[in-house]
């Protein structure tokens, strides 16, 4: 098994999660990550999905994908040819004497503090799922109450634009 | 051309615009506003069925019986869900029909309203698509999407929800609307490369075989695989979906293959170097256990879904598009070769072919004590009827009988449900037939246990004038199942005995319902009562055929087994050749 990475842009409608979500559920593939959000086009929505599947399934995932009504593109993203981030939000136990370690961690790992409380701390870190590995572990000596995680976004380096094709498409129906 | 109307006057202008001439359904709450100005269409005749499956069966028969859009509508909630069965059919079956349903008043979606039911969410992973509708102003623009969707790319079901208050509101109707389909784009021109590569297998190739599914008649293309299958001299095997797309009497024609396939087609595909797989799936039925299924074979797999090539079996050549288009495609290649001098030699494999056939024909056993074998029937309607007529077939030991012992002649004129195997289709997808082909001879083809799932529609036949002629193949039992008891579950008859030999009388409910019932218990009898049943054509037929339980259906590849460890009979398989 391998965690592959997709670009899916679908149409900006209700229900569109819940049909992509179903297929999924019931063509048996595992989401590893789901995250999904407006784009620069008001019409296009972009799911970004990491699935962990061999490449024969991968071939039926993204053609399954291509099948619904409302999929406009589907784009594999190569981790070296693309910047892929996650973000956390975690709150730490920090009183007085261990605050300081625990912002000098921040620091480390380039992280924020966006809430202090007399004995605890909420942190914001954004980076690879690795980098964010790396940083709970550091943190869990002091005590992680509560984390919260996003999927993961990703976007392909370069100049070229997947959206501007299928705005095209979107256009024409219009 | 624009004009203000309700919703449920712009959704009966849109079915009316679209080319609707049937409508199967029953009418209720929700979906009421429909149904008024559906009382004024003069277009648009609908046809009141006794239970929303019936409905949905219906349009499925229609649609297969006449290729255009099968329509059913009902009501929300309860009304929804009793089209999910046939929906789940469709689907399967890739067969286009639109199944329209009125949902509770936009306001209320979602407060678990009386009748309310997501339909939508029901039925998303079994329709090619579906819409729920809440403004008027989409209603127009969604049937006419759904049209399209429904009978364009790989046919199937699409299903549209639309809320009470849409219905009643005013709204601007204009025609034609500009479809919002961004997304939808059905390949259907094959890729030349790809064609050129099959042609150049097709000369190479020392044992191939044409694997025909449904989606070749679905394109229309019986004619060009024929010409195909002429040129070169390659042995055909039609799958269930696809009996009669290529003349059952045709020399190259081998049979079905598959779990109760001829030992002939099984044969020829576990031992081809070369399946040419056309608008087909390599369904579970057809391969039996898939790791060795043709072992020896390179796949050319042509179909207009590209998820199915590759998802089974994997295709050295792939081709995405219309089976039409890929057989004049492949007809021209395949002459190039020719031309250049490079033509197959497939003489040794006939023999092979032919001694399967010789030595494994179609057979059946005779009973001592006089009682009917279920074959002996399909042997006689089908010379009696003969290959005009539609024979539209339930599921289980009658539907593999009908798919054998009928001869087969023509594109599209046996239907039944293959996929999802749904007991009860046979009736309601009879009348739907008959609706769609009034002129023609429709014969259900049903097991005892099938008949009573939907026998009410019987009713709906006789006061719609809907003459089907049914053919109840009655051994009193759940056959097929009963036929796994026998071989697989130590003949321990758990919950299979539905005494239908006695109860209920099938002649006396037919008659009940306004048909003509007949009973034939006796191989004597069955020439006679098959010509009275096809002299009466002012109402529908009933005939109860009383045949033995016990009679089996071979040939039969056990479930889970490889195709090679096909049965002819109870302990019996045939001796293949150690040469190869």
């Amino acid at each position: 098994m391998s965690k592959h990475t997709l670009s899916v842009l679908v149409e900006n409608r209700p229900g569109v999660l819940a049909r992509v979500a179903s297929l999924f559920s019931r063509r048996g593939f595992n989401i590893d990550s789901l995250a999904v959000g407006p784009t620069e086009h008001d019409e296009i929505s972009r799911m970004t999905i990491v699935v962990n599947v061999e490449d024969q399934p991968l071939e039926q995932v993204t053609k399954q994908l291509n099948k619904l009504v409302n999929v406009l593109k589907i784009v594999e993203l190569d981790p070296a040819q693309s910047v892929q981030r996650e973000l956390m939000l975690i709150k730490v136990r920090a009183d007085a004497e261990s605050r300081s370690h625990v912002l000098e961690l921040v620091q480390l790992f380039r992280a924020r503090c966006v809430d202090v409380a007399p004995d605890a701390v909420t942190i914001e870190v954004t980076g690879t799922a690795d980098k964010l590995e790396a940083f709970i572990r550091v943190l869990e000596p002091f005590g992680i109450k509560e984390l919260v995680q996003s999927g993961m976004v990703a976007i392909g380096r370069g100049s070229r634009s997947i959206t501007d094709r299928s705005l095209r498409a979107l256009d024409r129906s219009a | 051309m624009t004009e203000q109307m309700t919703g449920a006057q712009a959704l009966v202008r849109a079915l009316e615009n679209v080319g609707v001439d049937t409508v199967f359904g029953i009418p209720g709450g929700a979906i009421l506003p429909a149904y008024d100005p559906l009382y004024d269409s003069t277009k648009v005749r609908h046809v009141l069925v006794r239970h929303e499956q019936g409905a949905g069966h219906a349009a499925e028969g229609y649609a297969q019986a006449t290729g255009r859009v099968g329509v059913c509508m009902a009501t929300s909630g309860p009304g929804a869900t009793n089209l999910v069965t046939p929906i789940a059919d469709a689907y399967m079956d890739s067969v286009p029909i639109v199944a329209i349903t009125g949902q509770v008043p936009s306001a209320m979606i979602g407060t678990d309203a009386f009748q309310e039911a997501d339909i939508s969410g029901i039925t998303m992973p079994i329709t090619k698509h579906n819409f729920l509708v809440t403004d008027p102003a989409d209603i127009a623009r969604t049937i006419a999407e759904a049209f399209h969707i429904a009978s364009t790319g790989r046919p199937g079901p699409v299903l549209v929800d639309i809320a009470k208050d849409a219905l009643q509101a005013q709204t601007t109707f204009s025609w034609p609307p500009q479809l919002q389909l961004p997304g939808y784009r059905p390949v259907t021109k094959p890729h030349s490369k790809q064609i050129r590569e099959a042609a150049r297998l097709i000369v190479e190739s020392k044992r191939p075989v044409l694997y025909v599914g449904g989606g070749v008649h679905k394109a229309r293309a019986a004619g060009e695989l024929r010409r195909l299958a002429e040129m070169t001299g390659i042995p055909v095997v039609t799958t269930l979906m696809a009996r009669g797309t290529f003349p059952d009497s045709h020399p190259q024609h081998l049979g079905m293959p598959g779990m109760h396939g001829t030992v002939a087609a099984v044969g020829a595909l576990q031992r081809s170097d070369l399946i040419i797989a056309l608008g087909t799936r390599f369904d579970d039925r057809v391969t039996g256990k898939l790791s060795t299924f043709a072992p020896h074979a390179k796949v050319v797999h042509a179909d207009i879904d590209p998820a199915e090539i590759s998802k089974n079996r994997h295709a050295d050549v792939p081709i995405v598009g219309d089976c039409r288009e890929v057989l004049a495609d492949l007809i021209v290649a395949v002459q190039n070769e020719f031309d250049a001098g490079r033509r197959g030699d497939y003489e040794a494999w006939w023999k092979v072919l032919n001694h399967y056939r010789e030595t494994y024909p179609l057979g059946y056993k005779e009973f001592d004590d006089g009682s009917l074998a279920p074959q002996y029937v399909m042997q006689r309607m089908s010379a009696i009827v003969g290959p005009d007529a539609l024979y539209v077939a339930g599921v289980g030991q009658h539907q593999m009988w009908a798919a054998h012992f009928i001869s087969h002649e023509r594109p599209g004129s046996f239907i039944n449900s293959g996929g999802a195997g749904t007991m009860g289709f046979a009736v309601p997808a009879a009348m739907g037939a008959k609706v769609g082909c009034p002129d023609k001879v429709v014969w259900a083809i049903d097991g005892d246990g099938c008949f009573q799932m939907t026998n009410q529609e019987l009713a709906t036949c006789s006061i719609e004038n809907i003459p089907i002629k049914v053919a109840v193949i009655n051994n009193g039992n759940l056959g097929m199942v009963r036929q796994w008891q026998t071989l697989f579950y130590d003949e321990r008859y758990s919950n299979t005995n539905l005494h239908s030999h006695r109860i209920p009388d099938f002649v006396k409910l037919a008659e009940a319902y306004g048909c003509v019932g007949l009973r034939c218990d006796r191989p004597e009898d069955v020439d006679a009562t098959i010509e009275k049943a096809m002299e009466i054509n002012d109402v529908p037929v009933v005939v109860d055929f009383v045949v033995h339980q016990d009679a089996m259906v071979w040939p039969m590849v056990p479930p889970g087994t490889s195709n090679d460890d096909i049965k002819v009979a109870r302990d019996m398989a045939p001796v293949w050749d150690t040469d190869d």
